[in-house]
C-alpha cells in the first residue's frame, strides 16, 4: 500500500485557554468525563490516530458530542489542535504559520457544511466562485471553470438566483458546486446531507458518488447515518467520547463490530444485506471435499447476499463458498443461511 | 448614630460628593489642554457641515423633490411617492424649505460622523469582548442622558453653532449604529463564518465578503435608528444655534405661538416619516434585482 495522503498521530483536542491540566491527566489516561469533573476542561478529541489513503472516503461516525464535528475541523484548522499532528502529503498541517494555512486552505481542502452556510448576498455563480475570487483571480479567469462545476451539479439555469430561492438540495448542491470549483484534493463534509429529506439526501449521495468517479478525490466525510456510511464510505471510523473506538471497512464494521456502542449504529439498519457469501458458511458444519461442487454449486466469497440467497434456495442443496485463489472456505445450506441472518438482524 | 443623622444626609438635598464640580473642572482642564485639537475637529466638522448645507440648498427644490418622489415611487411603491410629493409641497408652500433644508443637512452630517466612527466601534465590539464590555456602558450612558446636557460642553468647548449642535447630535445618535453593527456581525451564523475561513479568507476578507454583508440588513436598522435619533436632536440643538427647524420650534415655544410651533413641527415630522421609510426600504434586501 503507498503511503497514506493523511496520517494524523496522537491528535488532541482540548477546548479552553489553559489546557495543561487536561492534557496531562490525558496522559495519565484518565477519561473525558474524569478530566471534566476535576478540571471543568473539555476534551473534544482525545488522542485519536489514523490513516487515510487517497482517494478514499473515510466516515466518520458517531453521537452528538463524540468529537467527530472537532476532529474534521481540525484537519483545516477551523479548530485548532491542542498537541498531536496532522500530516498531508507529509506536511504536518498542525504546524503551519497562519499565513502559509490560508494559502493552504485555499489550494488543497475545501469544506462542504451541514447548514449549507452559502452568503445570502451572493447569486449562486457569486457563492460558487467565492473560494477562486478569495485568492484575488479575475472572473474572467473563472468563468467557465464555476459555469462547469455548476453544470456537474445539475445547477447551470440557476447561475443567477439567490440561494434563498432555492430548495434545500438544491442549496446543498451549491455548497458542493463550491467546494468542487475550487478543484481540492481533500474534501471535508461535515454531515453535508443529514438536514435533507431522505430522497433529497439520497440524490446527493448518489452525486458525490458519480463525481467521485469522474475524478477521485480524498473524502472526509462526518455522518451519525450508518446507512450512509455504509453507502459511500471505503473506510468508516466509530468515534466515542473523544476517542476512536473502531476503525475499518464497511464490511469490517458490520460483520465484527468492537463493542456495544458500534452496535447500536446497527439499530433500525439492515446490516445483513452488507453480508457476503464467506460471512455466510456454515462454521460448525461438516467440512466437504472442494471437488464435491459442481458448477452451479459454487459461490465466489465476495458474492452478495441477495445473490447467494436466490443461488443457495434456488438448488436446494448445500452449495461451497470459494474464494479467488479458488480455495474453498466452507459451504452454505438453507438451513445455516437462515441461522446467520436471524443474528446478524438488529432490528428493534 | 441615629437615624436621623442617615436621613439627613442620604436623604437630604445636602451635596456630599462635587460630581458636578469635578465634571466642571474636567471640562475647563480639556479647554486648556486639548484647545488646538478642538479647533481642528471644530473646524473640520464646520466646513463639512457648511459644504453640506451650501450644496443643499444649492440644489433647486422642484429638482430634490423629483428626486426624493422618485426614490419613493422606486423603492415603497406609488402611494408613497404620492405621500412624499405631498409632504414636500406642504413643507415648500408653508416657507420652511429652506430651515428644512438646513436640518437635513445638519442631520446628514451628523449621521455620517456617526457612521465613520460607529461602524469600526460595532465591528470591534463584534471581536472583542472585552471592548464590548467596556463600551456598552457608555454607550447606555450616551444614550440615556438627557439629551440637553451634551449641548453645555459641546457650547463650551466649540462655541455656538452648527458644530456643537452635531457633535452633540453624533454622541446622542450613535449608539444605535454601533450596537447594531456588532450585533448584526455577531448574528453571523457561526457555519458561514467557518466557510469564510475554510476558503482560505484572510480577516479582513473574512470582514468584508462574509461578515459585513451578512450583516447589512440590520446595520441598516442601525443607520435608520441613527439617522431618526438625530433628526430628533438637531432640532434641540437649536438651542446653541445649530439652525433650521429648530430655530422656528424654539421661537415658537418663547412666543406661545401655537401656529408657527404646529407648521414648523409638521416640517420635522413629514421630514422624519420620509427619512425612515426610505433608509429603511434600504436595510430591506430586495430578492430579485
Amino acid at each position: 500500500m503507498s503511503k497514506p495522503k493523511i496520517e494524523i498521530r496522537e491528535l488532541t483536542k482540548v477546548f479552553g485557554t489553559k489546557p495543561e491540566p487536561a492534557l496531562n491527566l490525558l496522559r495519565q489516561g484518565r477519561t473525558k468525563d474524569e478530566i471534566f469533573q476535576s478540571t471543568g476542561l473539555v476534551v473534544g478529541v482525545n488522542k485519536v490516530s489514523f490513516d487515510v489513503q487517497a482517494g478514499d472516503i473515510y466516515v466518520l461516525m458517531g453521537l452528538s458530542g463524540s468529537g467527530k464535528s472537532t476532529l474534521i475541523r481540525l484537519i483545516n484548522r477551523l479548530v485548532e489542535p491542542t498537541a498531536g499532528s496532522i500530516c498531508i502529503d507529509g506536511q504536518d498541517v498542525a504546524k503551519l504559520p497562519p499565513a502559509e494555512l490560508v494559502r493552504w486552505r485555499r489550494k488543497r481542502v475545501a469544506m462542504v457544511f451541514q447548514s449549507f452556510a452559502l452568503m445570502p448576498h451572493r447569486t449562486v455563480f457569486d457563492n460558487v466562485a467565492f473560494g477562486l475570487e478569495i485568492p484575488g483571480e479575475r472572473v474572467r479567469s473563472y468563468r467557465d471553470k464555476v459555469m462547469a462545476t455548476l453544470d456537474q451539479v445539475g445547477l447551470k439555469a440557476y447561475a443567477q438566483k439567490y440561494p434563498r430561492q432555492l430548495s434545500g438540495g438544491m442549496q446543498q448542491r451549491v455548497g458542493l458546486a463550491r467546494a468542487l470549483a475550487v478543484d481540492p484534493d481533500i474534501l471535508l463534509m461535515d454531515e453535508a446531507f443529514s438536514a435533507l429529506d431522505p430522497l433529497k439526501r439520497t440524490e446527493m449521495q448518489d452525486l458525490m458518488l458519480a463525481l467521485q468517479r469522474e475524478q477521485s478525490r480524498t473524502i472526509f466525510f462526518v455522518s451519525h447515518d450508518l446507512e450512509e456510511a455504509l453507502k459511500i464510505g471505503t473506510r468508516i471510523g466509530i468515534m466515542e467520547g473523544g476517542t476512536l473506538v473502531q476503525e475499518g471497512s464497511p464490511h469490517e464494521i458490520v460483520t465484527r463490530p468492537a463493542n456495544d456502542y458500534v452496535r447500536r449504529f446497527f439499530k433500525g439498519v439492515d446490516t445483513s444485506r452488507y453480508l457476503t457469501a464467506a460471512d455466510l458458511v456454515d462454521r460448525n458444519g461438516p467440512s466437504p471435499e472442494a471437488a464435491s461442487f459442481g458448477a452451479p454449486h459454487r459461490l465466489r466469497a465476495t458474492t452478495a447476499l441477495p445473490d447467494a440467497l436466490r443461488t443457495v434456495l434456488g438448488l436446494d442443496q448445500p452449495v461451497g463458498v470459494f474464494d479467488d485463489a479458488e480455495r474453498l472456505l466452507g459451504c452454505i445450506t438453507a438451513k445455516s443461511l437462515l441461522h446467520k441472518i436471524a443474528s446478524t438482524r438488529h432490528v428493534g | 448614630m441615629s437615624a436621623d443623622f442617615l436621613q439627613d444626609y442620604l436623604g437630604g438635598s445636602k451635596e456630599l460628593l462635587p460630581l458636578g464640580a469635578l465634571v466642571n473642572d474636567g471640562v475647563k482642564f480639556l479647554l486648556a489642554k486639548g484647545g488646538s485639537f478642538f479647533d481642528v475637529v471644530g473646524g473640520g466638522v464646520e466646513s463639512f457641515a457648511t459644504h453640506v448645507e451650501v450644496a443643499l440648498l444649492a440644489v433647486p427644490s422642484w429638482l430634490l423633490i423629483a428626486v426624493v418622489v422618485a426614490l419613493g415611487l422606486w423603492r415603497l411603491g406609488w402611494r408613497f411617492g404620492l405621500f412624499a410629493l405631498a409632504s414636500l409641497l406642504l413643507i415648500s408652500v408653508t416657507g420652511f424649505w429652506a430651515q428644512t433644508m438646513v436640518t437635513l443637512s445638519l442631520v446628514f452630517s451628523a449621521t455620517l460622523i456617526s457612521l465613520v466612527v460607529g461602524v469600526p466601534l460595532g465591528i470591534l465590539c463584534a471581536r472583542n469582548d472585552r471592548f464590548n464590555a467596556l463600551l456598552r456602558p457608555l454607550l447606555d450612558f450616551m444614550q440615556t442622558m438627557p439629551a440637553f446636557v451634551y449641548l453645555i460642553p459641546a457650547a463650551m468647548i466649540f462655541g455656538l453653532g452648527r458644530v456643537p449642535g452635531i457633535l452633540a447630535t453624533v454622541v446622542f445618535a450613535m449608539p444605535p449604529v454601533v450596537r447594531l453593527t456588532a450585533l448584526g456581525i455577531r448574528q453571523v451564523n457561526n457555519e458561514q463564518v467557518e466557510a469564510g475561513q475554510a476558503f482560505g479568507c484572510t480577516s479582513m476578507q473574512l470582514l468584508w465578503k462574509v461578515q459585513l454583508p451578512i450583516a447589512l440588513p440590520t446595520l441598516m436598522a442601525g443607520v435608520n435608528q441613527t439617522i431618526m435619533m438625530a433628526l430628533s436632536m438637531v432640532i434641540i440643538a437649536s438651542m446653541v444655534g445649530a439652525g433650521g427647524l429648530g430655530n422656528d420650534v424654539l421661537a415658537s415655544i418663547q412666543r406661545l405661538d401655537i401656529g408657527l410651533g404646529f407648521e414648523s413641527g409638521l416640517s420635522v415630522v413629514l421630514l422624519a416619516i420620509i427619512l425612515d421609510r426610505l433608509t429603511e426600504s434600504f436595510g430591506a434586501r430586495s430578492v430579485e434585482r
